[in-house]
């Protein structure tokens, strides 16, 4: 029983701390990035990633209500990548 | 071996799945070398590795004996918006020219979002 729950404290620290790595890497490819394309799909990523640490952090704290900020950040998420692709595609967002 | 121990040990497995595929997408995002290329990489990211985070915080409400299926909502959500999202993203780089530009469809003469006629 110990083990195992030792094992799930260790598999919560490196999911927190691949999540954050995955944060940071993409951050610089929203720096360098030298298309428009690439810097929308980097912040696409963040917004998944940090959809991520919030699930994880719910896994980590119990607290239920996590969930519902995750899912409130995939909806804001999707519709600003594709609010952003339109921008680019169309000159506008709602014609 | 009791149901919660189970449910714990595969939280904890599907932890290290979910995290091993968000690093190995947001490195493929930062090492390719190609728009298009590099939008492939990141997909993984938003269905494998967020799918098995979620899946195991589904376990370990399991294993904590209060189950929960909230994470399924989330699940379906990106399941389903992902693939419009990089169709969305595939599109503002043929438009913007900075891929190698497709063949020419065989019906019409040229693709739609390359058809402005303004500029």
């Amino acid at each position: 029983m110990t083990s195992a729950d030792g094992l799930f404290e260790i598999a919560l620290i490196i999911a927190l701390i691949a999540l954050a790595a995955g944060q940071i890497l993409s951050m610089a490819r929203l720096v360098i990035g030298p298309t428009v394309a690439d810097r929308i799909l980097a912040l696409d990523t963040m917004v998944i990633n940090a959809l991520g640490l919030i699930v994880v952090l719910g896994i980590y704290q119990g607290v239920k209500v996590y969930f519902e900020v995750a899912l409130l950040v995939a909806m804001l998420g999707f519709v600003s990548t594709v609010a952003l692709a339109r921008f680019i595609l169309r000159g506008d967002i709602i014609e | 071996m009791t149901l919660s121990t189970i449910a714990t040990l595969g939280a904890a497995l599907s932890l290290l799945i979910g995290s091993g595929f968000v690093l190995v997408g947001v490195v493929g995002l930062l090492k390719f070398d190609d728009p298009m290329t590099r939008l492939h990489a990141p997909t993984k990211v938003g269905t494998m590795g967020i799918g098995m985070l979620l899946l195991a915080s589904l376990l370990a409400s399991l294993a904590k004996g209060e189950p929960s299926i909230h994470e399924l909502l989330i699940m379906a959500f990106l399941f389903v918006t992902a693939p419009v999202s990089a169709n969305f993203i595939a599109k503002v780089t043929i438009h913007r020219r900075t891929c190698e530009t497709p063949p020419a469809p065989q019906k019409d003469s040229t693709w739609s979002t390359l058809d402005t006629p303004d500029t």
